[in-house]
Order: structure tokens, then C-alpha cells, then sequence
């Protein structure tokens, strides 16, 4: 057994943060996505789309100077960035779907190594389904990556051969960022693309059980 | 002589008939039109099928309006929430029917409505649940130069019911930032749109630039003192969150 540490969330959304280009659109899905727009370096001009039709969101405004017309898509106060704009909701979601977005972030119960994506529903018995613009997003950025622990807490990996999960979309997830590893899916299953310190090929193909190239 | 402004809200949605269609635009606390579900429900129309990105929260508004046993039917695409309570409890219950979408899905079928589109097809929701209709069929499919889509068609509203920031006597509206939200497209999607501002201007008051919705869309126009509430965008001083 080999010993390493897993990516904190900070460490796993700095992670992410870095791969984020100058001069991308970008859409941070709900949840620890959201945690990756803190960590955007400075020298970099990244802007934040928000489903309920912003463009060029800013960040989270101090107690007291909240305006509850200006909210993210966890109904969030937010703030707008000089050179931001507003639209209506069918402009907003024309922009994903026409493929105008570069990168979305999106969190995943499970994703499968081609690529599919289940994020919005455990199809539990009884529960009372939700979708939001999940399905809108998994398949309208150019590229859509997964952010997520690599395990669940009963020590099943989220990375599968297929979802056992409803999906939200169908090979649309091109690269997952975990807190033990980041891997490229595609048509030829996961390939490697970085791992933690300390934390060996065979411990990383024992945990999630399907073959990785490196 | 065109007047669009009504005399009240009341005055306003005097003949929504049971068993209309009504959207109501919102999303989250942005764009909500309190005071229009509020006389929507004096009103007294039933059996009605509502579309909204959302099923309710807390017990005001749009769940107040559930509450009262006004709502057949529910086509949203993000239904649950922390305080959907009073949603929950129907739907438990099979006292509400519920139409998921997505919420992409659900913008392009009302922007289509108001565009005479008959029908599209979209990448959104292809290969899962949500390509199926209310009956368990599978909804129509089609691949399209290697891309697969699935055929969705528009949702037309007898009645919208939205939240503007300004307007003028020909119905010409703007909208107050993520507060526009569904409000542009549900208007066009209805017969029939009423859509309350804060500010009520001369025509040629609002710049011709920067008019969001144009007057043909809307059929009322109620002015609504603005209070500082979060439905109004502001937080409402020492009142509890």
C-alpha cells in the first residue's frame, strides 16, 4: 500500500482553476465547482457565464450590499464585472447548447470512462426528481469536466465502466478532476493525466477497477 | 388610444379561466411576480397547469398558490429545493402532476411558442429519462449530421405573468438584471401577458436601444411600488431572511 494524500477541495479546485485558459467562457456547475472561481489566477481573464442569464459574473458582494436581482444559479448573491451582461433565459441556454461555452465544470455522482455523465438524480424510490440546466450543460460547452472525490464514502469508486445512475448525458465528459487523479475519458476509456504524490498506477487501477492508460 | 397600464392587479387577471395554462416567470428570488400570484389567487382560477423554473418555496407566492389547491399540473425543471415543502407534500401525495424538463428545453419550447415553431429538435436531453413522454413512450429522436436529437415541442401559455422593472402605455418593457430571466419568453409565449414594473414612463421614455420586451407582447401592465424586499431585489432591513 502505498502512502499519499488526497487533493483537498481547495487543492482540487486550484487544480482545476489552473487548466482554465486566458480568455475562456466559462460555467461553474452548482456545488464544488463553484469553489474553482476563487482560484482563477489573477493574470488571466476568465468569464463566468450563470444560467439565469449573466455573463461576466463577479464575485459573491459583502454582507450588506446583496441585490437579490443579481443571483448565481444556487440563487446566490453575486456581483457583475465591469464589461458584464444580462440576457434573457432562452439566450442563455442557446449559448451553451451552440457550443459557445469553452468549459463547463460539473460535479458527478458517477461518469463513465467514455464519458457519460450522471449527475442529477439516484433514482431513488420516493424522491422527487430535479434537473435545473444540467442536462443543458453536460452536452453544450465545448469541453465538460467533472470535479469529484474519486470514491464514494462506502469506498465504491464514481469513475465506472457504465453509470448505474439516470445520466444526464451521453459521452459529453472529456476530463475528470479527482481528489486522488485527473484522467481524459474518450471513446478508448480513461487515460492519465496526473496523480498525487505517492500514489502508485497499480493502487490507482486497483481503486477504480478499469483499465488506464498512461 | 393604446393604455396597457391596469388599474390594479385584481382588475388585471379578471378572466383567467379555470383550467388555464399560466407561466410565471422567476427564477429563484430574482424576477418572481409576487403581486400576480397574489391576485391570482383572489382570483380564484382552477384546475390550472402553471410553468415555472421552479415549483414554489417557502409557503408565499407560487407555493402559496399550491397551497391552495389551484394547480393541476406543474412543468418546471427544478422542483425540488431546501424549502419546496409545500410542493413536496402534493406531489407525495399525487394531489399535483409534474412535467420535468430541462431547464434549457423548457426556455427554447416557450421561446418556440412564441416564434410559431412547430416543434424542434434538441441535443438536450438525449439517451436519458427526460426523453420520454409523461406516458413512459419514448419521445421521437433523430440523428442529424452525427449529432442525436430528441423532438420537443413549444409550451404556449394562456396567461404569463412577469416582473418588469419599466414600461410605458404601449406595453414596452425592460428588466432589471438576472430578474429578465424567463420573463422575455414567456411573454411572447402567452395570449395573454401581464407584466408588472416599478416604473411607469411616457412613450419615448424608455430608450428604443435597450427595450427588452417590445409592447406587442403585452397585453397589461401593473405598476408595483417597489418596496425593499428580496422579491424586489433589495433585502428588507430587520425583517428575518
Amino acid at each position: 500500500m502505498s502512502g499519499y494524500r488526497p487533493r483537498t477541495k481547495l487543492e482540487l479546485a486550484q487544480r482545476v482553476a489552473m487548466d482554465i485558459p486566458d480568455g475562456a467562457y466559462v460555467n461553474l456547475g452548482i456545488g464544488m465547482p463553484t469553489l474553482v472561481a476563487n482560484h482563477l489566477p489573477a493574470d488571466r481573464d476568465v468569464i463566468l457565464q450563470s444560467e439565469n442569464g449573466i455573463l461576466g459574473m463577479g464575485p459573491a458582494p459583502s454582507e450588506g450590499d446583496e441585490d437579490f436581482d443579481l443571483i448565481n444559479a444556487g440563487k446566490q448573491p453575486v456581483s457583475l464585472l465591469p464589461g458584464g451582461a444580462y440576457f434573457h433565459h432562452a439566450d442563455s441556454f442557446a449559448m451553451m447548447r451552440g457550443g459557445h461555452l469553452d468549459i463547463c465544470v460539473l460535479g458527478a455522482f458517477q461518469v463513465s470512462a467514455t464519458g457519460d455523465l450522471a449527475n442529477w438524480s439516484t433514482g431513488e424510490p420516493g424522491g422527487i426528481p430535479a434537473v435545473g440546466g444540467a442536462m443543458d450543460l453536460a452536452i453544450g460547452a465545448k469541453q465538460t469536466w467533472v470535479m469529484l472525490d474519486l470514491m464514494t464514502r462506502q469506498g465504491q469508486c464514481k469513475v465506472v465502466d457504465c453509470c448505474t445512475y439516470p445520466l444526464t448525458g451521453i459521452a459529453c465528459v472529456s476530463r475528470i478532476y479527482s481528489d486522488l487523479a485527473t484522467f481524459d475519458c474518450s471513446s478508448h476509456g480513461l487515460t492519465l493525466v496526473d496523480k498525487v504524490d505517492g500514489l502508485d498506477h497499480a493502487e490507482l487501477v486497483r481503486l477504480v477497477g478499469l483499465p488506464i492508460r498512461r | 388610444m393604446i393604455d396597457k397600464i391596469a388599474a390594479s392587479a385584481t382588475q388585471a387577471l379578471a378572466h383567467v379561466p379555470d383550467g388555464a395554462t399560466v407561466l410565471i416567470g422567476g427564477f429563484g428570488t430574482a424576477g418572481i411576480p409576487e403581486e400576480l400570484i397574489q391576485a391570482l389567487i383572489s382570483q380564484g382560477a382552477r384546475e390550472l397547469t402553471v410553468v415555472n423554473n421552479n415549483a414554489g418555496n417557502g409557503d408565499t407566492g407560487l407555493a402559496a398558490l399550491l397551497a391552495a389547491g389551484r394547480v393541476r399540473k406543474i412543468i418546471c425543471s427544478f422542483p425540488r429545493q431546501a424549502d419546496s415543502q409545500v410542493f413536496d407534500g402534493l406531489y407525495r401525495s399525487g394531489k399535483i402532476e409534474l412535467e420535468l424538463v430541462p431547464q434549457g428545453n423548457l426556455a427554447e419550447r416557450l421561446r418556440a411558442a412564441g416564434a410559431g415553431i412547430g416543434a424542434f429538435f434538441t441535443p438536450t436531453g438525449y439517451g436519458t429519462e427526460l426523453a420520454r413522454n409523461p406516458d413512459g413512450s419514448p419521445k421521437e429522436t433523430r440523428d442529424i449530421q452525427g449529432r442525436s436529437y430528441v423532438l420537443e415541442y413549444p409550451i404556449h401559455g394562456d396567461v404569463a405573468l412577469i416582473k418588469a422593472e419599466a414600461g410605458d402605455r404601449w406595453g414596452n418593457l425592460t428588466y432589471r438584471k438576472a430578474a429578465r430571466n424567463f420573463g422575455p419568453v414567456m411573454a411572447t409565449a402567452a395570449r395573454y401577458t401581464v407584466a408588472t414594473v416599478h416604473r411607469v414612463v411616457e412613450l419615448g421614455g424608455l430608450d428604443p436601444e435597450a427595450i427588452v420586451t417590445p409592447g406587442i407582447h403585452v397585453s397589461k401592465i401593473v405598476p408595483i411600488e417597489r418596496v425593499a424586499t428580496r422579491a424586489a431585489g433589495f433585502r428588507q432591513e430587520g425583517v428575518k431572511r
